[in-house]
């Protein structure tokens, strides 16, 4: 007998899903009109019903906001706003395996990915900014910095919450009250958070959530009672809210698309890049904007690093999101997967060579097996385009100008991970990255004090640390955002 | 002379062969660490992994006090573990100090454990800091006490000063003296070495000389085998294996007492060498508390409840 994991399946026993949810404005949950199914994408199985909202229902909670904002919330003070923050930093951490639960089951993700990371990271965004909420005349952004009243704020499918807390947590520090919509197939966890609200006595209306799909959010995004927009998702519809603002006066940040690059040097550590680089593509099944979906290996050593990627990539753990040993999960929707295809296909098309290791695939929800691409150049399409999903393209370079150049020929300006163990290397080549994040001998890293954003077509501003307050606050000195 | 054809011995070529070897990330190290550290071991394999340790357990007494009295229990308890229970396996192997090695290998012959080698600490254990004339003498006499296994220490003063040539002329003279008598486990008391650089470096001089193990610690400097310098082992007799065709064994020794900190063991071994080092020819386990541990976690698999540790012999 070999060493064969038995099942470890996380209890699902902590979560209970209502069969339909309406949206959560002004402090109670109200009846939607129309719902459309969620479903387990590890499954299919239909989790619940989640209300499509529409224009008066954004209306309603944008009504709900500002009355919030102007009755209430602004008149606190700084240290009263920090004392809720807190107090939800606190719930999420004693609701800690609930969440992760009910996330993996929303989304696909391993219970290894939320129990470890998505929540605790999320819990963390809520402490570092409750500890800004009373500080942010000596943030260095001017003497009282002002809010802008109500934000509206869209967020993807790939953090469900990790992403609500990198909009909620730095609004309402600075002040702002919220109108916020889940994305389409991942609204569980928002719902839940908006219990969470509840739980912490949160003033009426300080937090709304709508959910809906595309033409809801268009509705937040057109909604003149709305000042600043925070939006995470695809570039395409970055583009498109960028468009609809552009003769008004409101605010956006945008964190949108990547095609990041993670640059190997020949003096590596080999054991430890290889885990990058799994880590930078497999993580979360690739559904990352700031993956490292590109990587871009001195030709000297590309051999011995495709050779050991393929050997780690075999000991990838595909299956059963909520087993705890599950290294990688569903996709999350039947859309994804299937775009996910065809950029695949478009890689064997254009020549390039195709591995994945054996995986047991269920019938039965959405799957994609962990793939590497290798003798890719910059002219293939998967070299430029974004896959989001676990597809790693291999390109390789000579010298490290060259790697500069290939890194930064994209219209794209995330992320970027150096792997050397030569110190002036590493700082050399940060200096010639078009990126807004950089790792240097590790990838996928997050922290709420560190500023996240991007380059060129990856967005407007920065989330997270000082940055991040800046782009919430009316005098705020925001670099980059509109 | 030629070591698998990769350095001719001289500590030249022995420099050329450890700087071209890839450095180790100590933050990326302790992540992959600790992350397969959260892999969840339940039921069948559970009770796989429980056995499988015991099989490697290196049962270990290397105290100033030890008697023949207390080498003897140990010894009984090296070959029955569990006297209730004869389906358990008997332990890798029982490793006592060189004076004890004849007391050790009469008692176990005397009652059937003629398949427990004895391993015997050699080399001026544990500091290592004697003659070579002194180290040659002292593995000699522990052979020819019937030792079938000799874990050497490794001069670390010598390692930190930088004459690797000395370090790997030692572990040569002493396989030498081995012989195909007694196996090689060469320990190189990483808590000294400190660096994980050190550790894949002194990994590979020892793989090169000649060692069929090699060992994490002494137990007697703390830290010793920390889950990352077991990984950083690991890859290295991996990474040797890809290049020699030769499999060398891995042995981490010191701090390992519980059940949960040997399964712990064998994940990384399962997701770092592979399956094919899951077996006590290539993985063992320096310990004492912890046989008692992984008996009484075998128990409670089977009986579904925690007995008092008083159905579990001390020794």
């Amino acid at each position: 007998m070999t060493f064969e994991y038995a099942p470890a399946p996380e209890s699902r026993s902590i979560v209970s899903i209502k069969p339909k949810y309406g949206h959560f404005i002004n402090g109670s949950f109200v009846a939607g009109k129309k719902h459309f199914p969620t479903i387990n994408p590890a499954t299919e199985e239909i989790l619940s019903h989640i209300a499509l909202g529409g224009t008066s229902d954004v209306d309603k909670a944008v009504m709900a906001a500002q009355k919030a904002y102007t009755k209430t919330w602004s008149k606190l003070s700084g240290k009263e706003r920090g004392k809720y923050l807190y107090r939800i930093a606190r719930i999420l951490q004693e609701r800690a395996r609930e969440f992760a639960v009910l996330e993996t089951l929303d989304n696909g993700k391993p219970i290894r990915e939320t129990r470890d990371i998505d929540i605790p990271l999320v819990a963390a965004h809520f402490f570092y900014h409750a500890g800004w909420a009373d500080k942010l005349d000596y943030a260095g952004l001017g003497h009282n910095p002002k809010a802008y009243g109500v934000a509206g704020q869209i967020i993807p499918w790939n953090f469900p919450l990790l992403m609500l807390a990198w909009k909620v947590a730095p609004a309402l520090a600075t002040g702002n009250t919220v109108v916020l919509k889940p994305a389409e197939t991942t609204s569980l966890t928002a719902l839940l958070f908006a219990e969470v609200c509840q739980q912490a006595e949160l003033p009426d209306g300080v937090v709304n959530i709508v959910t809906g799909d595309g033409s809801t959010g268009s509705a937040i995004v057109n909604h003149p009672g709305i000042h600043k927009i925070a939006f995470t998702g695809s570039t395409e519809v970055g583009k498109k809210i960028a468009r609809a603002i552009a003769s008004t006066d409101k605010k956006a940040t945008l964190e949108l698309g990547g095609k990041g690059a993670n640059i190997v040097f020949d003096d590596a550590p080999v054991d430890e890049t290889v885990e990058g680089i799994v880590n930078g593509i497999f993580f979360n099944q690739g559904h990352v904007c700031c993956a490292g979906s590109r990587l871009i290996v001195q030709e000297s050593i590309a051999e011995e690093i495709i050779e050991k990627l393929k050997v780690r990539m075999a000991k990838i753990r595909v299956g059963d999101p909520l087993d705890k040993n599950t290294d990688l999960g569903a996709i999350n929707s039947k859309e994804q997967l299937i775009k996910i295809k065809e950029l695949s296909a478009i890689g064997d098309a254009e020549g390039a060579e195709r591995w994945s290791p054996q995986c047991d695939l269920s019938n039965k929800g959405f799957w994609f097996a962990p793939t590497i691409f290798t003798g890719v150049t910059q002219a293939h399409r998967i070299a430029q385009e974004e896959i989001f999903g676990p597809v790693l393209s291999v390109l390789t370079f000579r010298t490290p100008q060259e790697a500069m150049d290939k890194a930064n020929n994209t219209p794209f300006g995330l992320s970027a991970g150096i792997w050397s163990e030569k110190g002036s290397r590493i700082f050399w080549a940060s200096q010639h990255l078009k990126a807004g994040v950089i790792w240097a001998n590790t990838f996928n890293k997050f922290d709420p004090a560190s500023p996240f954003g991007g380059y060129k077509e990856s967005g407007w501003g920065r989330e997270g640390g000082k940055h991040g307050l800046a782009a919430y606050l009316k005098n705020g000195k925001e670099t980059g955002a509109k | 002379m030629s070591f698998y054809g990769l350095v001719d011995g001289s500590e030249k070529s022995l420099i050329q062969y450890l700087d071209q070897l890839s450095g180790v990330d100590q933050v990326g190290a302790e992540a992959r660490a600790a992350m397969l550290a959260t892999r969840s071991i339940k039921t069948t394999s559970k009770k796989w992994a429980i056995e499988t340790a015991i099989s490697m357990v290196d049962l270990t007494t290397l105290e100033g006090a030890d008697t023949p009295g207390k080498v003897r229990a140990l010894c009984s308890k090296a070959v029955r573990p569990d006297p209730t229970d004869p389906t358990v396996p008997s332990v890798g192997a029982v490793c006592v100090y060189n004076d004890m090695v004849e007391i050790a290998r009469t008692h176990l012959d005397a009652i059937g454990g003629e398949h427990v080698p004895v391993a015997a600490v050699s080399t001026a254990f544990p500091s290592g800091r004697a003659s070579m004339e002194v180290k040659i003498q002292d593995t000699q006499d522990a052979i020819n006490a019937g030792a079938g296994e000799i874990d050497m220490v490794i001069d670390r003063g010598a390692f930190l000063a930088g004459k690797y040539g000395l370090v790997f002329d030692e572990i040569v003279k002493i396989r030498e003296v081995c012989g195909d008598k007694a196996h090689l486990k060469v320990i190189f008391e990483t808590g000294e070495l400190v660096t994980y650089d050190n550790v894949r470096k002194a990994s590979f001089l020892a793989m090169l000389a000649g060692a069929d193990f090699i060992k994490t610690s002494t137990g007697k400097v703390a830290p010793a085998a920390t889950p990352p310098v077991v990984l950083v082992m690991l890859e290295a007799v991996r990474d040797f294996y890809a290049i020699t065709q030769r499999r060398i064994g891995v042995k981490p020794a010191g701090g390992i007492r519980t059940t949960k900190d040997a399964i712990k063991q064998l994940v990384l071994v399962n997701e770092t060498a592979g399956p094919e080092w899951l077996t006590p020819n290539l993985f063992r386990i320096g310990a004492s508390a912890l046989l008692n541990d992984l008996l009484m976690q075998r128990m409670k698999m089977s009986d579904g409840y925690y007995a008092s540790p008083n159905y579990v012999t001390i020794d």
